[in-house]
């Protein structure tokens, strides 16, 4: 397997020095693996922290910056980060007006950063809310397994949040938002080949040539089924019936359609899924106002791409507009 | 590596000989668990058990503590800051609480040893709310503290711990038929049937070399 990567074992270390070099307004700590914005902490403004296992750039540590996260923890590939760097991260963002941390669910990512808030009451005078992102509709059974995964919508929690806090709210206020941003958004994402992590070097599933996997995770866990490889307009299909079965999006406020590639598809390919996404939402009586196509939550170099579907209303929809200047998002600012 | 059959208590010594032996073990399994883990995992369970184990090992060489309780807790505090993932709060969880269980004292004998291999048995169900089938790592720790109880007394340490091992391997295999509900593995549903949960390999490991370097 052909990687553009120096040695395995470095290869976060590697990118965050990268990180560090290419945006001079962020801070980077190499030890912690923790991405600050540089004027951290902003005092008197809720703190955000989010972070989870590296490969699925540019979420974390590419949507740090005012208007959106304070901080990101940087795990190992696929890995989630560990107490001590949340720990620091929370101290060094904390303003005096607490510290949100917005946690994907996935079972490590939540027993660390649950470590890191206790840790946080015991050995910090830091307030810490937590929320958990889980948005994932294609876990159907989820009294039988880990949940719900969070995807898609961890990108739209932390950039609505991130206005939220900018606005001044506390941090009931900004969790508030936060959790009202993953109630109303669902997921739905589909993959035509494999990642490959690092420190494995082969391929985390066989998809032979000429099937799909259909709901698949952004760490390559399996979906729902496999199908046999099919145009966009079935492909779409296949990824807007789940989310509206799931839930109404016909709400007064309108939508926000997020079309987002897993790492190895290109934006060409992206606009075609979205083209295909739009029909079916105009014929569904949806009514998309806001659009977010690209890739902004990955899965290394996976190709396949995921829909995100958020229910707005007027006020998350002037936070989704609100200025964000990150390496990942940039508007207004 | 000696195991002197005349041991009746364990030490600090012999905790450090356990964990070196642990380490050696993870170091020689990772790219089985490694393989394990891709089939029903995210393929990172060798790697992150591998950098975990060696940075308890670096540090006990660095800063051999002195006595169980401080060696157990220098060990989990490790684990969960180096491991990550779910296995980093899942095996530190279980030192500390073994830690927290073994005392003041010197050394820790057969009852003793049991009782903090329970409570750290204990935190990891506190920790992953695991249950008996759900295919993890506590399908091969429950039935190894049972087999460790109902040891007490009746055989030396040795035997006891060879029992718990054993009961270890046999849970760990046990979990080849299961169906996973925790974890990444969860997610595969049916597709999880067949393959040897990651977590229940390694912790069979941690019994296998408790058996043999405290026994």
């Amino acid at each position: 397997m052909k990687k553009l990567i120096n040695d395995p074992a470095d290869v976060v270390t590697d990118a965050l020095s990268g990180i560090a070099a290419a945006h001079p307004d962020l801070r980077v700590d190499l030890d912690h693996k923790i991405v600050y914005r540089s004027d951290a902490p902003v005092q008197g403004k809720v703190g955000l922290l989010s972070g989870g296992g590296s490969g699925h750039e540019p979420l974390h540590g590419g949507f740090v910056g005012p208007g959106m996260l304070d901080a990101a923890c940087a795990g190992e590939v696929f890995t989630s980060p560990v107490p001590e760097q949340m720990l620091e991260a929370t101290r060094g963002i904390d303003g005096g007006a607490g510290v949100l941390h917005i946690v994907k669910n996935y079972t490590g990512d939540v027993m660390n950063f649950d470590m890191a808030a206790e840790l946080a009451a015991a050995e910090t005078g830091v307030e810490v809310v937590s929320v958990i992102t889980n948005d994932d509709v294609a876990v159907q059974d989820s009294l039988y397994t880990a949940g719900r995964r969070g995807v898609g919508a961890t990108v739209l929690v932390e950039k609505i949040a991130g206005a939220a806090a900018d606005e001044g709210r506390d941090l009931a206020g900004v969790a508030a938002v936060a959790r009202r941003v993953n109630d109303a958004g669902r997921s739905m994402g589909m993959a035509l080949t494999s990642c490959t992590v690092p420190a494995a070097g082969r391929p985390t599933f066989d998809l032979p040539e000429d099937e799909i996997e259909i709901g698949i995770g952004i760490h390559g866990e399996p979906g729902r089924r496999r199908v046999p490889a099919a145009s966009a307009r079935e492909v779409a299909e296949m990824l807007v019936e789940p989310v509206l079965a799931d839930r109404d999006f016909t709400g007064d406020g309108g939508v926000l359609a997020f079309v987002n590639g897993m790492g190895g598809t290109p934006l060409l390919e992206l606009y075609v899924v979205y083209r295909e996404v739009a029909r079916i939402l105009a014929k569904s009586g949806v009514n998309v106002v806001r659009s977010l196509v690209g890739p902004y939550i990955t899965s290394l170099e996976m190709a396949g791409c995921s829909l995100t579907l958020l229910q707005l209303d007027d006020e998350l929809l002037r936070l989704w507009d609100a200025p964000v200047r990150t390496p990942g998002l940039r508007w207004g600012a | 590596m000696a195991a002197p059959d005349e041991f009746a208590t364990i030490d600090t010594a012999a905790l450090d000989r356990w964990v070196r032996a642990f380490a050696a073990a993870i170091g020689e399994y990772e790219e089985e668990l490694t393989r394990l883990d891709s089939a029903i995992g995210d393929a990172d369970h060798g790697a992150n058990m591998s950098r975990g184990l060696k940075a308890v090992v670096a540090k006990l060489d660095d800063a051999p503590p002195a006595g169980p309780a401080a060696l157990l807790k220098q060990v989990g505090m490790t684990l969960v800051s180096t491991v990550g993932g779910a296995s980093g709060p899942l095996y530190g969880t279980f030192f500390l609480r073994m830690a927290t269980a073994a005392g003041d004292g010197d050394t820790l004998d057969q009852a003793g040893f049991a009782q903090a291999l329970r409570a750290g048995v204990d935190g990891v169900v506190a920790r992953g709310k695991a249950e008996a089938g759900d295919k993890t790592m506590y399908d091969a720790l429950a039935p190894a503290v049972d087999a460790l109880d109902a040891a007490l007394g009746g055989e030396d340490t040795g035997g006891a711990l060879r029992a718990a091992a054993d009961a270890a391997a046999a849970g760990r295999d046990a979990t080849a038929p299961m169906q996973a509900r925790k974890g990444r593995a969860s997610y595969l549903g049916e597709r999880s049937v067949g393959h040897l949960d990651p977590g229940a390999t390694s912790a069979a490991l941690l019994l296998q070399t408790a058996a043999d370097a405290l026994g």
